[in-house]
């Protein structure tokens, strides 16, 4: 009994020397940067972001890190103002971090990409929406988990085009920020597409008017067979009623300021065949279950702004890092790029531009009183 | 031509939605030269109302027409109440204040009945019952004008017709006008001038509380804001025709409405508002009393 009472101190003794040689014989460790705002007006975008990285770390540490490389996170405050942002980004690079989690605000990160790109840091943001950021080609080291701002507008665009086959399309507007910035997305794409369909008809509305009937009786003289409106619903469910009224079968594609039940309980029966974007939901996505329910536990609030998404960019990253087997950037380009990666969105990888791939938004029509996703 | 035709058509369905609402403005105008700010929200109350009262006499299985004249009575007269009160509260005590008291008033007062109904009732929009039926006679010509547009046009000139014979030719009428020349002179002759005006607000009230259940009908939805946007188009339409003049009022309203219909059709909607203001100050500039106004001379 004794003898066995000793053996086990031995054991044990040796497994924890063991443990302590392994942990010092392990690589440096990988230091990730999360940079955004999180102090000052917007801090509420940028702190569900730190909360999710931090999450997403834990569990990796407590599995012994990546390829035995535990993973330390450098949290930096920009409070999403550029001037400040490129403060945040040469500190990072000084304090020589693998990749960056971040920034928040397009503005900032825009400001602070020249500097990780100068340093050859790969830096991923799970909110920055601005188009330019992928699509200039200014930034090969940017990558975001979250759908750019034209990206709706691509998606009715290529719906209208694909699967409706239409060929002539208006593009009508509520003249608001939103939804004239869409129609003008729209319209572009829509004039891109080689041939394949053309804008027949762009005009904005004015919002609150009593009645749409002669811009409606305009889309009609055009000859359009799809109506693509950028803007809120109550404008939409106005037009489309009215265009019902004419008896006209155009259909009519909107956006997410559209896709919102409020819509189909104001234009009933003729809120029926509709197209609306959304995002896709992925609230029923175990991985998306399983962070929200950690941060639930942790602290006792529901995950604030773009928590999915800054899941999605530290898995992303970290599982490129440990496929890397280096914290090379070329070779962790290599594994965004062709490689999936299970994350609240479903399994993503990164196009060439460096937008996720299966981040974005979805088609969904009005069925039986319903939005049911269609795409 | 057909185009011209549609445009045509949807100009006059807007100026008839317009109409509706300036013949309270300028017949409040007519007789104690106030321009009553708070006539939009009376609209508004009256769709409301509107769409409680058809709400709950279509879940006792009521038909339709039973509904709809059920309704208009309930919202006319409910806004009727809100416009003899508000006259009542917010504007009889000020009556030998200088022009501009009643004027904020009114503007205070049109505040105060949106900020009301939003947080009594809601800041959403709410679907509206159509109350005008599609009618199958009007089926063939449903891609010119549909049912609930000729509704509202025949309404309006009704309407017109209605109120002028009322003030021509009936004893309330010779009133009303007497007071409109000379309150005090009125007073002196043995009308009860504050009578004459509750009248007034009360007419003007339910016609707007018509206005609010066609055209809430017609487009489908209601909130707590529509009387504002309305209220405003309506203002200048009866401004343009020359207000306190009542077939001026319905004049501005359809010259408005066609202005903005063809300037839509043929130019671009995103200058409608564009055409119709521009109207409105190249006739106040050589008609400064409106289209069908008289220059009142000031006495000093």
């Amino acid at each position: 009994m004794k003898m066995h009472h000793k053996l086990l101190t031995m054991i044990t003794a040796a497994a924890l020397t063991a443990g302590v040689a392994s942990g010092a014989m392990a690589a440096d460790p990988i230091k990730i940067g999360v940079a955004g705002a999180h102090s000052g007006d917007l801090a509420s975008y940028g702190l569900p972001t730190v909360k999710a990285a931090e999450l997403v770390i834990k569990d990796i540490n407590a599995k012994g890190g990546i390829n035995g490389a535990k993973v330390e996170l450098l949290v930096e405050d920009d409070v999403c103002k550029p001037e400040v942002a490129t403060n945040t980004a040469t500190k990072l690079v000084s304090q020589k971090v693998n990749v960056v989690i971040g920034h928040i605000c397009s503005g900032a990160t825009k400001a602070a990409l020249p500097i990780y790109r100068d340093a050859g840091v790969i830096v991923m943001s799970p909110s920055a929406t601005n188009p330019d950021l992928t699509q200039s080609g200014d930034y090969p080291n940017f990558y975001r988990t979250i759908a750019s701002d034209d990206a709706q507008a691509r998606t009715e665009v290529d719906f209208a085009i694909n699967n409706l086959k239409v060929k002539k399309i208006a593009v009508i507007h509520d003249k608001g920020d939103y939804g004239k910035g869409l129609a003008e997305f729209a319209k572009k794409f829509i004039e891109q597409s080689g041939g394949k369909a053309e804008v027949v008809l762009f005009e904005g509305v004015t919002p609150g008017a009593v009645d749409y009937s002669a811009v409606v009786q305009k889309i009609k003289r055009s000859g359009a067979e799809a109506v693509i409106f950028g803007g809120y619903h109550p404008e939409a469910s106005k037009i489309v009623t009215q265009i019902r009224k004419k008896r006209m079968k155009t259909t009519f594609i909107s956006d997410d300021g559209v896709k919102d039940d409020t819509f189909i309980k104001v234009a009933g029966k003729n809120a029926e065949g509709v197209y609306a974007t959304g995002p896709a939901d992925v609230s029923s996505n175990p991985l998306t279950k399983k962070y929200r329910d950690k941060h639930q536990k942790a602290y006792k609030a529901e995950p604030g702004a773009f928590f999915d998404n800054a899941v999605a960019a530290t898995l992303a990253l970290t599982n490129a890092l440990a496929k890397a087997g280096s914290t090379d950037s070329a070779a962790i380009a290599k594994v965004l790029h062709t490689q999936d990666v299970a994350t609240p969105f479903g399994d993503i990888r990164f196009d060439k531009k460096g937008d996720a791939i299966g981040v974005g938004f979805s088609m969904y029509q009005v069925k039986d009183g319903k939005y049911v996703q269609v795409q | 031509m057909d185009y011209f035709v549609e445009l045509f058509f949807s100009g006059l369905t807007r100026g008839s939605i317009y109409a509706l609402i300036a013949l309270g403005y300028t017949m409040v105008y007519g007789i104690i030269g106030l321009i009553n700010f708070a006539h939009g929200e009376i609209y508004m109350i009256g769709a409301f109302t509107a769409l409680i009262t058809s709400t709950v006499l279509s879940i006792f299985g009521f038909p339709l027409p039973a509904i709809v004249i059920l309704t208009l009575l309930a919202s006319a007269i409910w806004a009727s109440a809100y416009g003899f009160t508000v006259e009542k509260l917010a504007y009889q005590p000020l009556r030998n204040a200088p022009r501009l008291s009643p004027l904020i008033s009114a503007i205070g007062m049109s505040m105060f009945l949106q900020n009301y109904v939003l947080l009594a009732q809601t800041s959403d929009f709410l679907p509206f019952p159509a109350l005008i039926p599609d009618f199958d006679f009007m089926e063939p010509y449903a891609g010119f004008i549909g049912s609930s547009d000729m509704v509202i046009l025949v309404t309006t000139t009704v309407v017109m017709l209605l109120l002028t014979w009322l003030i021509k030719f009936t004893r309330t009428g010779k009133a009303m006008r007497a007071t409109a020349q000379d309150r005090k002179m009125a007073m002196l002759v043995g009308i009860n001038v504050d009578n004459i005006i509750s009248i007034t607000f009360v007419i003007g009230s339910a016609l707007a509380a018509i206005g609010g259940l066609l055209i809430a009908s017609h487009i489908g939805q209601i909130n707590f804001y529509i009387g504002f946007i309305a209220g405003i188009k309506a203002f200048t339409a009866a401004v343009l025709g020359g207000i306190g003049s009542i077939p001026g009022a319905v004049l501005g309203s359809f010259i408005l409405g066609l202005t903005e219909s063809f300037a839509t059709g043929y130019v671009s909607s995103d200058y409608e508002d564009v055409f119709a203001f521009s109207l409105l100050v190249l006739i106040l500039i050589f008609r400064p009393a409106g289209i069908l106004g008289k220059a009142s001379i000031e006495k000093v």
